[in-house]
């Protein structure tokens, strides 16, 4: 995130520095290079006062920004990977795990939790792209579902928030079932008439897109995001050329009919409530 | 011409032989019968022991055959009649992707698979079997016709991946195989999905959603195609043999991980040795499956369809 936090701190911590930020502390924007303190950057929800560039952030500051007074309860916190194939690329499975959840302090590449946002009873699910790559294994699919069982119990609205470069190629054909398993879970959602909201972030693509993040009742996206099924460089070796400007931008997918609207992160946690207030 | 891959070799060796032989029968009065029976049954027993210790790479060789049935010889093979339905209303018809109506022993079905060419031309015209959007929403318009008309669905997978296209981009490629996972999962009719094939990630997945989900034997399904999984963890295309074994993509694998429900047997050698074989095995499975799926009422066969799937995954609790 912050050079300066990274100094302080270590980079093996890098969501600590959230709770009180102390005055002192400084953000430089990696856009446009300005320089703000960490607290109005936290308080601007991780964007950029000046040129409202977007932070990649994970789920704990999603929690904190939408859940009120960062209350919630987690699901399955304890949840993690298996390595059902004893798959070993350059390394193996196991111990790849093992280094990034050292690294992250996470357990995989996805954090599933309720409570209450601007007072209405939620479920959400949101994704950390610093785990793997935010790619999609058996925990992902699993966590996914469980949440989506907790709305269909208790009727609550579901808040799916996809960061993803796609499926976990570690657990092959275990990774490609969880697309099926939670497309599954979103129909009986949907049978049973409970909103799901889809909020793509920087970047979504893959299996991800290709499932659970393109079903919502509501796309949603925050601007700029690079949202697509096939990643920007595959699409490049595919058909020889250099991609038009602002392909696959949250913009571009916007223009051309797949999200419903694009929210400023500030804007995000108050247009959501509007929104499931009005279809309540 | 047949085409022989490498590990087949052997066998093209003794196949010249025997047809060396054969032509000096004809253009002679030697008689050559013995020798030409000894010389079968070598080859047929070299090509069980070669089909027997099959690795990996080479089941995922056999998937890509150039002489292996597609989805039009399968539909001709087994169907006593066919009228293909075109388009998916929106944009245009995509011919990557084929379906219609059939008739397979007196019953209506409806059947759908990607479709692959055999020339330069036709490969490009079927895209390689890389459907774009429009292919995933006419099968899914075609599968809800059948629902509306009660029939069953049968889906023959055969793809290298869907396309990744500027195109396809723009027209929704993830939200189009995302709609046919979810809808899939809901039709009241039931559902047969077999990979022929290749069943390449997303592309294969987008029709593959049924009641049974089958593999020949000699075909592969997956995240990924172990090219790409080798170019992505290994930095180059060379461990391809590698990446297959490492995502244990074949029938065995996949019936052993339970991610599949059925392996379908293939004609010694592989099915694109004995197309009408083939066609005759699968025809059968089909026939019998599709017996024991019409036992259960539509709310069986969704709840089931369902909790199968989502039993699929290891975790740790
Ligand atoms: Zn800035």
């Amino acid at each position: 995130m912050s050079w300066f936090i990274r100094k302080e701190k270590g980079i093996n911590t890098p969501t600590e520095m959230k709770r009180e930020a102390p005055d002192g502390l400084w953000y430089q924007c990696p856009n446009c290079k300005k320089i703000m303190q960490t607290r109005e950057h936290k308080m601007n929800a991780y964007t950029c006062e000046h040129c409202n560039y977007h932070e990649k952030v994970g789920s704990e500051a999603y929690f904190e920004i939408l859940f009120d007074h960062n209350k919630f309860t987690e699901l399955d916190a304890s949840l993690t990977s298996a390595d059902p194939l004893n798959f070993k690329d350059t390394k193996a499975y196991p111990d790849r795990i093992r280094s990034t959840m050292e690294k992250t302090g996470l357990k995989d590449a996805v954090r599933t939790g309720y409570g209450r946002m601007n007072d209405l009873e939620i479920v959400i699910a949101c994704m950390d792209f610093n785990f793997i790559g935010g790619s999609m294994g058996s925990v992902v699919g699993e966590k996914i579902a469980r949440a989506i069982d907790h709305a269909l119990k208790n009727r609550q609205p579901f808040l799916m928030i996809s960061r993803s470069g796609g499926a976990r190629m570690m657990e092959a054909g275990f990774s490609l079932m969880q697309m099926a398993k939670t497309s599954a879970k979103l129909a009986l959602l949907s049978e049973a008439g409970i909103p799901y909201i889809s909020l793509l972030t920087d970047p979504t693509t893959g299996g991800v897109t290709a499932s659970y993040a393109m079903l919502g009742d509501f796309n949603i996206s925050e601007p700029e995001a690079l949202i697509g099924f096939a990643g920007p460089r595959v699409i490049r070796e595919t058909i020889g050329k250099d991609l038009p400007k602002g392909f696959q931008s949250a913009e571009f997918v916007l223009e051309h009919g797949f999200l419903d609207f694009i929210v400023d992160r500030k804007d995000l946690k108050d247009k959501l409530t509007s929104l499931l207030k009005m279809i309540q | 011409m047949r085409t022989y891959l490498d590990f087949e070799k052997p066998i093209a060796e003794l196949d010249n032989k025997l047809a060396d032989m054969r032509r000096l029968a004809e253009e002679s009065t030697i008689d050559v019968s013995a020798a030409t029976a000894a010389l079968e049954s070598g080859i047929a027993k070299l090509r069980q022991e070669i089909f027997d210790n099959l690795t990996r790479w080479q089941r995922v060789q056999l998937s890509r055959h150039p002489d292996r049935p597609y989805t039009y010889e399968y539909i001709q093979l087994m169907c006593d009649e066919f009228i293909e339905l075109h388009g998916d209303r929106q944009v245009r018809d995509d011919p990557a992707m084929i379906g219609g109506f059939a008739n397979l022993n007196g019953q209506g079905i409806m059947i759908i698979g990607q479709q692959k060419g055999r020339n330069t031309k036709q490969r490009q015209h079927r895209n390689f079997g890389m459907p774009n959007p429009e292919g995933y929403r006419k099968a899914l318009r075609l599968m809800k016709l059948a629902e509306k008309f009660n029939k069953p669905i049968i889906t023959l997978i055969d793809t290298p991946g869907a396309f990744p296209g500027l195109e396809a981009e723009e027209r929704g490629q993830g939200e189009a195989i995302a709609r046919n996972l979810k809808e899939m999962f809901m039709l009241k009719v039931p559902v047969i999905c077999i990979v022929i094939g290749e069943g390449a990630s997303g592309g294969a997945l987008g029709i593959a959603i049924g009641d049974r989900v089958m593999m020949l034997e000699n075909t592969w399904y997956s995240v990924i195609s172990p090219e790409n999984c080798s170019t992505i963890l290994w930095r180059s295309w060379d461990y391809k043999e590698q990446a297959a074994d490492a995502m244990k993509l074949t029938a065995r694998d996949m019936k052993a991980n339970k991610l599949i429900d059925e392996i379908v047997p293939e004609p010694l050698g592989g099915a694109h040795l004995d197309h009408v074989g083939m066609a005759a095995i699968l025809k059968g499975v089909i026939l019998d499956h599709l017996g024991q799926l019409s036992q259960l009422s539509p709310e069986e066969r969704i709840n089931q369809r369902i909790d199968k799937f989502c039993d699929m995954g290891v975790v740790v609790e």
